[in-house]
């Protein structure tokens, strides 16, 4: 009986789960899918906590007190230009979480079953209960699960952890790599799926079972570091949109060990979603998933064609004057502006070209920014409206037909040698064709070229001017001219 | 001359005569130009011995071309082609001769385009002699005395003269449609508010070679275009025409026969009757009346019609020509003979004959041929198209269910059962969650990460399952993974919902 109640309310949990990703296809319908979410979770834990297996009350109720102040804690304290970081830091968690359950599925799968031997099946309860019922086939089937879910979670973890650091700032964010290179994580991945068979089968090894498994997250969390150690700082937003993907095919690998349908469902949805978003990702650079994966943009790159003509520099005052005679702008915002916390300046600028009439837009490249979609998050929280915020299909187009252009803080995204040279490591990749408009701005820091260490032929183009400096700075300066 | 483009030259450094009373018809007294710093000449006799450069409207006669002396410029429209005998003399002289009418089109030299300022201003005035001559609205009006239907206008041609009469015509309310040999006009034609009649001719002509202008057709293209004409003739009320190809006589395009075929009262003015005129009954520089009653205009000089807006564009026109000849703004002209507009004007220079010009460096307009094959496509193709498209699409989805199924039967064979109901959960939200992460918007990829990577905190549940059991070494494995993965479920949910709250409609 009460086994039925609680897969009746983990059916309703995984239809608010699927209605919650469902419902993110709209701004105003997101704003209730995260309610189904937060709905379908608490049902789902407190049916958990309802049916068999659970104990420790006291214990259970004392950690998820303690966990949830604390993810409280770091989601109101977090900037939203800190949001990367953030989910990185949250996937390590799921990762890890992973390598324990797994572990405790195995700790506890040699109890129950030296336990068996000696006769006294009927007094387990819950998830021991599950497995005394298992046969020798299941049990192996077990087996194959829990290295799975210790391997991904391994992964996950210390990828995530790099990811953070990287993302921070804390880690150097070009690419980094032992000596061997890929041949390394190679070797690891062998000697995990040596052990895997080792312990699946329980041949070669007389130590505890739970060794080889300790070894296994060891060599995988190896993999995980060193991989994403080699991946550039412009390809991040694909490893978080990679790791997330881990983190859910971890929670689905562990729902099998467990036998639980809700957390297979639940993970395979978020493996799907992290899945996709990669492959939306690698899309908008023009890249396989396997050449992120294996490390791209990180290293020096020799630029194929030299570039002629000059970057020519402007000041606010003349930015101003262009902007005030100007009726359409774009604005194409990248991840200088998240540097240097512009996007409230920038909403102020745009506020006040509107008022003077002027028809101010925001182009968002797919690869803007530092994780899938961060533009649009940061123009949201400068209280930016939406519906002018359109994304590189949408406003492609109009650039042509554009009086000024303000590139802030972007550069491989509107970099014209994606498409006029052949050499370039980036050709090939969509990019917002702005140099098309009449007069483009560029706010940059300097002359130096941007994360891909790819030189723009944007910046020497005739209708280009450089506007040096911090992003925000130069726009605050700018706001009082306008209007 | 204006006073105004007078001013100009002086700042280049020029000084600057006029001969008595030129400026008369165009509204500028001698006063006026004596008042900008500008010498009056008694006659043109004197004119001509004071400077070193005489600039004209005309092709001058050989009168004119005979005062003039070694050294000497002249600037004026020439047509060097027509006027070979002209164009020997001044060679003869030492004239260095200058034709504003073979300033090359090219985008630099557009300023300095005098057929196109004058063409502009012959079109505007075509429809205005048009409706002059028209005894009715040009638009259509509903008033109570009852409905005037608008006036139909067709321009045959869409040069610069075609465009601004399109423009003329549209403005007055009439309905516009307008014929080009060249099909990359029509939107050019629709720009300006006209309808383009579309002729359907295999044998399209690429105007973007010849330099914008429209080159001679063949006999079967002009059959078709006369037969095109013809449908038209009994419904238009005005007909303009204003085809000319550079180096010929006017095309006859407006025959007898569709005149005869107009309605009473209807009017054509023929731009190119200077040059024999598209209409057959054209007579240049007269307006006659046909027995039908149809008004045929063949004046030759809209633009003189029109003098002091005349006068001001070819003031302007020769003015940045003469800058351009002065690139030290010091007065001295600097005779630039690489210079691509320089050369392509210049007909006559130190004694040789200069004309015709070698073409241009610089392309005149870009071409534009792929354009025209995408048009073609038709509604047929299309379909043939999108069906060979549905069916890699169906194959590629066939193969993928095959080799699906394939592996599916190779687990049921060796997993067991219990495995397999799990793995169709598994399975199926797989599928579930491709299906609903497409439509995610791109902007809101942030929040679904986060709302994904609080769900995957649905790990959870297996340490809830596993914490009231067994050994310490699970219970407190347990504890932390059910610590861990709340922090990751709080923090994912509230941040999305912050991250949510944020996004707002203007």
């Amino acid at each position: 009986m009460e086994y039925g109640l609680t897969s009746a309310i983990y059916v309703v949990a995984a239809i608010l789960f699927i209605l919650s990703l469902g419902g993110l296809s709209g701004q105003e319908s997101a704003k209730r899918a995260v309610w189904y979410g937060i709905i379908g979770m608490a049902l789902a834990v407190f049916a958990t906590l309802y049916g068999a297996g659970a104990g420790n009350w006291y214990l259970t109720v004392a950690m998820i007190a303690v966990g949830a102040l604390a993810g409280w804690f770091a989601a109101n304290r977090v900037q939203m230009t800190e949001m990367p970081q953030l989910v990185a830091a949250l996937h390590s968690c799921v990762g890890l979480a992973a390598v324990f359950i797994g572990i405790n599925a195995e700790l506890t799968l040699v109890d129950v079953i030296a336990i068996r031997g000696s006769g006294a099946a009927e007094n387990f309860t819950g998830f021991a209960a599950v497995l005394a019922h298992k046969t020798s086939a299941e049990i192996a089937m077990l087996k194959v699960e829990v290295f799975l879910g210790i391997f991904i979670g391994a992964v996950t973890f210390t990828g995530s952890i790099v990811a953070f650091g990287k993302l921070a700032g804390k880690i150097d964010g070009k690419s980094k790599k032992y000596p061997g290179g890929h041949a390394l994580n190679a070797g690891a991945a062998l000697i995990c799926l040596a052990l895997g068979v080792a312990y699946c089968t329980g041949a070669g090894i007389t130590a505890p079972s739970v060794t080889a498994l300790i070894l296994i997250a060891v060599f995988a969390g190896f993999i995980g570091w060193h991989l994403i150690m080699g991946i550039g700082g412009a390809d991040m937003p694909v490893v978080v949109s990679m790791l997330n993907s881990y983190s859910g095919w971890a929670a689905a690998a562990i729902g099998f060990t467990l036998g639980n349908d809700l957390l297979i469902v639940t993970g395979a949805l978020v493996g799907s979603s992290g899945a996709i978003l990669s492959y939306i990702m690698c899309k908008a650079m023009n890249r396989s998933f396997v050449s992120v994966i294996l490390g791209g943009f990180g290293g020096p790159q020799q630029s194929t064609t030299q570039i002629e003509g000059e970057q020519v520099a402007i000041d606010t005052d003349g930015v101003a004057a262009t902007l005030n005679e100007a009726e359409s702008v774009i604005i194409v915002p990248g991840y200088g502006m998240a540097v240097s916390q512009a996007q409230q300046s920038v909403s102020e600028l745009t506020r006040k070209l509107r008022a003077a009439g002027k028809e101010v837009r925001f182009a968002i490249h797919p690869v803007a920014g530092r994780l899938p979609g961060h533009m649009n998050v940061l123009l949201a929280e400068a209280k930016v409206p939406y519906d002018i915020v359109l994304e590189m299909d949408e406003i492609n187009d109009d650039f042509p037909s554009t009086d000024v252009v303000i590139v802030i803080g972007s550069n491989d995204i509107v970099n014209p040698a994606a498409q006029e040279d052949a050499a370039s490591p980036i050709a090939g990749m969509p990019v917002l064709e702005v140099w098309k408009a009449k007069t483009v701005f560029v706010s940059k820091r300097g002359q130096g070229t941007g994360y891909s260490g790819i030189e723009n032929s944007l910046f020497f183009k005739d209708n280009t001017r450089m506007l040096y400096g911090d992003a925000k700075k130069s726009i605050d300066q700018l706001v009082p001219m306008v209007g | 001359m204006t006073p105004s483009s007078a001013l100009h030259l002086a700042k280049l450094g020029h000084e600057v005569f006029v001969e008595a009373g030129a400026g008369i018809a165009a509204g500028f007294s001698d006063a006026d130009y004596e008042k900008a710093g500008v010498m009056v000449a008694r006659s043109a006799a004197d004119l001509v011995k004071a400077v070193d450069t005489v600039v004209k409207v005309r092709q001058p006669d050989e009168v004119e071309l005979r005062r003039m002396k070694n050294g000497q410029t002249l600037l004026s429209f020439f047509y060097p082609g027509q006027n070979e005998a002209l164009l020997k003399l001044a060679g003869e002289l030492g004239v260095t001769a200058i034709a504003m009418d073979m300033v090359p089109r090219i985008s630099r030299a557009q300023k300095m385009d005098a057929l196109s300022s004058m063409a502009n201003i012959a079109g505007y005035r075509a429809v205005i002699e048009a409706a002059n001559n028209f005894g009715r609205f040009f638009t259509g009006q509903v008033t109570a005395a009852g409905k005037v239907p608008p006036a139909k206008v067709l321009v045959i041609g869409a040069g610069v003269a075609g465009l601004a009469a399109i423009g003329a015509a549209r403005s007055l309310g009439a309905i516009v449609r307008a014929f080009d040999v060249r099909p990359e006009v029509a939107e050019q034609i629709e720009s300006m508010g006209g309808e383009f009649l579309f002729l359907d001719f295999s044998d399209q002509q690429d105007g973007a070679s010849t330099g914008g202008y429209a080159a001679p057709s063949s006999p079967a293209f002009r059959a078709k275009q006369l037969e095109l004409f013809r449908s038209q003739a009994p419904e238009v009320d005005v007909v303009i025409t204003t085809a000319l190809i550079p180096g010929r006589d006017a095309p006859k395009l407006w025959t007898a026969d569709m005149v005869a075929a107009m309605k009473t009262g209807s009017v054509v003015v023929d731009l190119a009757a200077e040059r024999g005129g598209n209409c057959d009954l054209t007579v240049p520089n007269e307006k006659i009346v046909t027995d039908n009653g149809v008004t045929v205009v063949g004046y030759t000089d809209f633009p003189s019609r029109m003098g002091a807006q005349a006068s001001e564009l070819y003031a302007n026109n020769i003015r940045h020509f003469i800058a351009d000849l002065t690139p030290g703004k010091d007065g001295i002209v600097n005779h630039n003979m690489e210079d691509d507009v320089i050369r392509g004007a210049t007909v006559t220079h130190n004694g040789a004959i200069t004309f015709p010009p070698p073409s241009p460096k610089v392309a005149a307009i870009a071409a534009q041929k792929p354009k025209a094959k995408t048009k073609e496509t038709t509604a047929e193709e299309r379909r043939a198209r999108e069906l060979a498209d549905f069916k890699a699409q169906t194959r590629s989805q066939f193969s993928l269910l095959g080799i699906g199924a394939v592996l599916m039967l190779i687990v049921g064979l060796y997993a067991p059962p219990s495995f397999l109901s799990h793995f169709i959960v598994f399975v199926l939200a797989c599928f579930v969650g491709f299906q609903v992460i497409w439509n995610v918007r791109h902007s809101l990829h942030t929040p679904l990460m986060a709302v994904t990577n609080a769900i995957s905190g649905i790990i959870i549940l297996g340490a809830l399952l596993q914490i009231g059991l067994g050994s310490r070494t699970v219970v407190v494995l347990s504890a932390i993974s059910v610590l861990i993965a709340t922090i990751n479920i709080v923090g994912g949910f509230l941040v999305t919902r912050r991250m949510l709250a944020m996004f707002q409609k203007s």
